[in-house]
């Protein structure tokens, strides 16, 4: 299909992209890679008046050490992402569950800063950043200003950027020497997935010191399965982790749709946790 | 309307354009390289994929004024003075398409993934070529073809489906 007609620049600094998104008030969206705007536009599930394309935007781009930290860029794609050296050393998860996404093509154009600001709880990694600590930087008229990832996400396709805020780092805690592993239940190849389950681990003399567990497609946003990552801390083999996930579900609010019961998603998210974690612990 | 300047499989186009007009579309209705087929309209089947600098895409997800200032080679501009590449005579060689519909996407995601990796096994292959759909289901022999292609000899089919 065709989409609507919109209005179109491409500002090529941060400062400029900000200013076009204050002038056109609620009607404008950002356009970064446009893997999941334009199949929105395609569907005519957008009408926005103005399209404001960052793509063009190269302060936007690529991966930086910050010392306890990486800094990638918005707009550093998927593809640069999961082959980035420096993801791959400190926050391994962020490179493994990005491998994930889609099909080659799509990792070619899609963002980080783009399927985050998307905000998609069946997306594969919001649940991720949240899983990591991650904090998210954006900038406005009004300055900077840096979000937890907790904070970040507010309801379905909802996060707490303002219209005229530009989503434009996203700071990831080394997770050095911690287990990782995204484990997700689709259909089909390149489906959403169904649960997606993001596990981090931390061992220490063969026991699970700390662990967090997010979850993808859980609720309207995504979530952490905190009661699971409580009843993990000391898991020492194999029937203790499935003993924990058995909580992996408790508070989440999962939907009804074609591909699941809620009562299945629960289900899945408390084998997947399983999966995930005995995978990440290495006891896998 | 939006002026683009772009590169297509070698020769260079300057247009003024709706900003909503999508690559495919452009590539089709405009420019008449009707090679790019169009098949979904959910991003989904790989039919349109396209090469644009240096990285495949599907051009019904990409906007024609995103590729302004780029290079896009489509599978019309792989061939050359008429002689097709070797995955092009793969593909025709190792019967790899059937209603051929998938066949141009096919196509440039395996020259993708043959740029990155030369010697790709047959798990790799597949997994390289998971956004393109066959509902043909040809699979078998479009594997086949990326193999020969890559001047690596097809293993027994029980081989295949593992890594």
């Amino acid at each position: 299909m065709i989409p609507p007609a919109f209005d179109y620049v491409r500002p090529a600094s941060v400062d400029e992209a900000v200013r076009a998104l204050a002038d056109a008030g609620e009607d404008a969206k950002v356009l970064a890679g446009g893997q999941s705007l334009l199949p929105l536009l395609r569907l005519r599930l957008a009408f926005p008046e103005l399209v404001v394309d960052v793509g063009r935007i190269p302060e936007l781009r690529g991966v930086r050490d910050e010392g306890d930290a990486l800094v990638i860029g918005a707009l550093t794609t998927h593809h640069d992402v999961m082959h980035d050296p420096l993801v791959r050393r400190h926050a391994g998860l962020l490179a493994a569950a990005t491998e994930t996404v889609a099909d080659p093509a799509v990792r070619h154009r899609g963002t980080l800063g783009g399927s985050l600001a998307h905000a998609d709880p069946a997306g594969d990694l919001p649940a991720v950043v949240l899983t990591l600590d991650a904090e998210l930087v954006a900038v406005g008229p009004n300055g900077r200003r840096t979000i937890p990832a907790r904070e970040f996400f507010v309801d379905y396709l909802q996060t707490v950027l303002a219209p005229d805020e530009l989503l434009v780092e996203v700071r990831v805690p080394k997770a050095d020497g911690w287990g990782f592993h995204y484990e997700k239940f689709h259909r089909v190849a390149q489906a959403w997935p169904i649960v997606g389950v993001a596990a981090l681990v931390r061992r220490d003399n063969g026991h699970i010191a700390e662990a967090r567990v997010g979850l993808s497609n859980m609720g309207s946003t995504p979530l952490r399965a905190t009661a699971a990552e409580q009843a993990l801390a000391g898991a020492g083999d194999p029937d203790a982790v499935a003993r924990a996930a058995e909580s992996a579900a408790e508070g989440t609010r999962p939907s009804q749709d074609p591909s699941g019961s809620p009562e299945y998603r629960a289900h899945l998210a408390r084998v997947l946790t399983k999966r995930a974690v005995l995978t990440a612990a290495g006891m896998g | 309307m939006t002026h683009i300047k772009v590169n297509v499989d070698g020769t260079t186009y300057e247009d003024e354009v709706e900003p909503r007009l999508l690559l495919a579309h452009y590539l089709r209705d405009r420019l008449g390289l009707t090679g790019t087929p169009i098949g979904c309209d959910t991003s989904n089947c790989g039919a349109c994929t396209v090469d644009l600098d240096g990285a495949t895409v599907k051009s019904c997800s990409v906007l024609a004024v995103q590729a302004d200032g780029s290079e896009v080679t489509t599978v019309q501009g792989l061939a050359k003075d008429g002689e097709w590449t070797a995955l092009q005579r793969a593909f025709h060689e190792r019967h790899a398409l059937q209603c051929g519909y998938c066949t141009p996407g096919m196509i440039m995601a395996a020259r993708d993934l043959l740029r990155e990796n030369p010697q790709p096994t047959s798990y790799e292959i597949r997994q390289a070529l998971e956004g393109n759909l066959c509902r043909c289901t040809g699979y078998q022999n479009i594997v086949r073809a990326v193999l020969a292609a890559s001047g690596q000899e097809a293993p027994a089919v029980a081989e295949e489906v593992t890594a």
